[in-house]
Order: C-alpha cells, then sequence, then structure tokens
C-alpha cells in the first residue's frame, strides 16, 4: 500500500551515522589516546589460556575497552565452539615436559 | 614581526574533502585583508595548489628545492598576481613524502616569520603519514576541514589525536593547536530530510568549535577549472561562506549562514 508507506516514517540515515560514528569515535579514542595499547596482547593470552580448555579460533575473542560516564569497562566476549570438544581438559603445555 | 606570525595547518585525514580549496581560499582572503601571507603545498608528489590558484606554470623552484639549498626561498615563492601580500610556495612534484623533514621544514617557516610572513597556511597531503605529520608539525592552529558523512568525520577525529599528540607543541609540552571545525560541502536540504549529518551532530562527535560551513556548490568546480579561488568572486554562495569564515578568523563576529535551507519564493522555486 504505498499510500499508507507514505505516513510510515522511513529510517533516517543521518542518526544512523551518527550511532555508528558515535561507537566507533568513542572505541578509537580509547584505544589510541586512553593509552590501553594492550588489548591486542591481552587478547593473545586469554586465547593461550582458553585453547587449553577448549578449541577456539582468535576471531571468536574480542576484547574491547569502553567509556561510559566516568568509569572504564573492559568487555570481553568469548564464543564457545558448538560441539562441545573431548570431555577431560588438556593440562598447561609445561606440565608436559 | 616574527612573534606576531600564525602557523595554520588546514588538515583533515581524508582525501576530497576540500582541503586545498579551503587553503587557497582562506590564504586569499587574509591576503585580502592586507595580511602578509604564504600558503605552503605540502603534498610532495601531488601538488595541486599552485593549479587551484591559477599559477602553476610560474613555478620554477619549490618546496624540496629550498629544504635541499638548491634554491633561495625568495626563488621558489610565487608572488599571486591577483591578491598583494600572497604568495604560494608549491610542493615538488616529483620527489617522495621522506623530501620533508622537520629540521628542513623548521628552517623554511623561521625564514619565513623572518621575512615578515603574518600567516603561514599550511596545506596538508590526504592521510595522517609523514606528509601529513610534518604539515601540522609547526602549526600554533589547525582547521579541520570535515565533511558531514561517517570516513571524514572519523578521519577528522584521528586527526585531532595526531594534532594533541605528534607535533611540536605537544612534544614540548607547550599550549595546545587551537583547534577550529570547518565543514564543507554540507547540504542544507540533505539535513532537513534527515540524510546528512547536521552541523550540531559532527560538533557533538568532534567536540571543537565551529569556524565555519561551506555549502555544497557548483562554484567550487568553476572556481578550480578557473585557477581563481571562489572567494574572489564574492557573488557565489561559496564565496560569503569563505569571506564569512576569514572574517572570523580574523576576530570578527559573523553569523553562521548557509545551515538552514534557505527559504524560496514561489517564483524562485518555478523559476529556480
Amino acid at each position: 500500500m504505498a499510500f499508507l508507506d507514505y505516513f510510515r516514517r522511513a529510517p533516517k540515515t543521518a542518526s544512523l551515522a551518527k550511532d555508528r560514528l558515535s561507537i566507533i569515535v568513542a572505541r578509537e579514542r580509547a584505544g589510541t589516546r586512553g593509552g590501553a595499547d594492550y588489548l591486542p596482547q591481552l587478547q593473545q593470552e586469554l586465547l593461550a589460556v582458553i585453547a587449553r580448555y577448549e578449541t577456539i579460533d582468535l576471531a571468536n575473542v574480542t576484547v574491547n575497552l569502553d567509556k561510559s560516564g566516568g568509569c572504564e569497562v573492559l568487555e570481553l566476549n568469548i564464543v564457545l565452539p558448538d560441539a562441545p570438544p573431548p570431555p577431560a581438559p588438556r593440562p598447561p603445555q609445561s606440565a608436559l615436559a | 614581526m616574527s612573534n606576531a606570525s600564525k602557523v595554520v595547518v588546514v588538515t583533515s585525514g581524508k582525501g576530497g574533502v576540500g582541503k586545498t580549496t579551503t587553503s587557497a581560499n582562506i590564504a586569499t582572503g587574509i591576503a585580502q585583508q592586507g595580511k602578509k601571507t604564504v600558503a605552503i603545498d605540502f603534498d610532495v608528489g601531488l601538488r595541486n595548489l599552485d593549479l587551484v590558484m591559477g599559477c602553476e606554470r610560474r613555478v620554477v623552484y619549490d618546496f624540496v628545492n629550498v629544504i635541499r639549498n638548491e634554491a633561495k626561498l625568495q626563488q621558489a615563492l610565487i608572488r599571486d598576481k591577483r591578491v598583494d601580500s600572497l604568495y604560494i610556495l608549491p610542493a615538488s612534484q616529483t620527489r617522495d613524502k621522506d623530501a620533508l623533514d622537520p629540521e628542513g621544514v623548521g628552517r623554511i617557516i623561521e625564514e619565513l616569520k623572518q621575512m615578515g610572513f603574518e600567516y603561514i597556511i599550511c596545506d596538508s597531503p590526504a592521510g595522517i603519514e609523514k606528509g601529513a605529520q610534518m604539515a601540522m608539525y609547526f602549526a600554533d592552529e589547525a582547521i579541520v576541514v570535515t565533511n558531514p558523512e561517517v570516513s571524514s568525520v572519523r578521519d577528522s577525529d584521528r586527526v585531532l589525536g595526531l594534532l594533541a599528540a605528534k607535533t611540536s607543541r605537544a612534544e614540548l609540552g607547550g599550549p595546545a593547536i587551537r583547534t577550529h571545525l570547518l565543514l564543507t560541502r554540507y547540504s542544507p536540504m540533505m539535513v532537513k530530510r534527515g540524510e546528512m549529518l547536521s552541523v550540531a551532530d559532527v560538533l557533538e562527535l568532534l567536540g571543537i568549535p565551529l569556524l565555519g560551513v561551506i555549502p555544497e556548490s557548483k562554484a567550487v568546480l568553476q572556481s578550480s577549472n578557473k585557477g581563481a579561488p571562489a572567494i574572489l568572486d564574492e557573488t557565489t554562495d561559496v564565496a560569503q561562506a569563505y569571506l564569512d569564515v576569514v572574517y572570523r578568523y580574523l576576530g570578527q563576529e559573523r553569523q553562521h549562514r548557509f545551515i538552514e535551507e534557505e527559504k524560496r519564493s514561489f517564483f524562485g522555486r518555478l523559476f529556480g
């Protein structure tokens, strides 16, 4: 019904742009100006720990530092694989030596 | 005299947003007010300021020649034929960006100050690499040229980060570089329809004071076709917008224009 579409408000792309920018700009400011340049290394080390218990891909671990108001939030997001891997957790590498 | 000199970088991060157009117009406008002004093209390898200002056939020596002591500064400076007290220092067309180094650039800027230049306008290349960092390194003030578009706003924010960290003032612990936002290619009609970021949106995102808004206009292309900065033909909206920017920059109060859609009469709509 084209007639009714006239009254239906289309989403405004400008506000989409603003919302997307607010997020990316805040994230990049936290990354480059907040001094938290350890995030990639933290991500690698977390991955190494998790890999002892689960087979997991680097792409499935994300680490973010966000600022909301006066406090910083370290957000850790790990997506575990669907099929559970072998039941017994593997011991750390060092224990094998 | 040298204390009165101001080094102003025109920068943006993103290419094609209007840095060279802005450098040419602002330098011309300031010089028209009787201030001795020079516009330096920092885009080594891709010089264009000479073309936009219509002096491309008078380039003999360039910025890199002077840095390497192959020519004197006076030999490389091109005096504008339309506006007294306006000079252009062209970039090299053949060398690479590594041709610029802080010592050389600093020496030339100091020499320009000694020659009595009141405004030294540095037209930055696109990007955030060495060329762009050289253009901003000695700046006292920065004009951040931004389009109301996502990639441009994001890149401007990155550039603001660089201005706060990778400049002489930042490294020596001097007062922070004064930053100004210049929003270009603005279409009030699209903003009204919710199809373009508004001035208020961009100001909120970037958080720096607004120097002016330049409307999207055919006059910009026509002026670069001719090699005569738009500000010279006061009949166009772009010229009016840049004139406002120049007056505002020099300390006069000017109301912001070209933010709202122009109200057109019935006949204007019919025959416009």
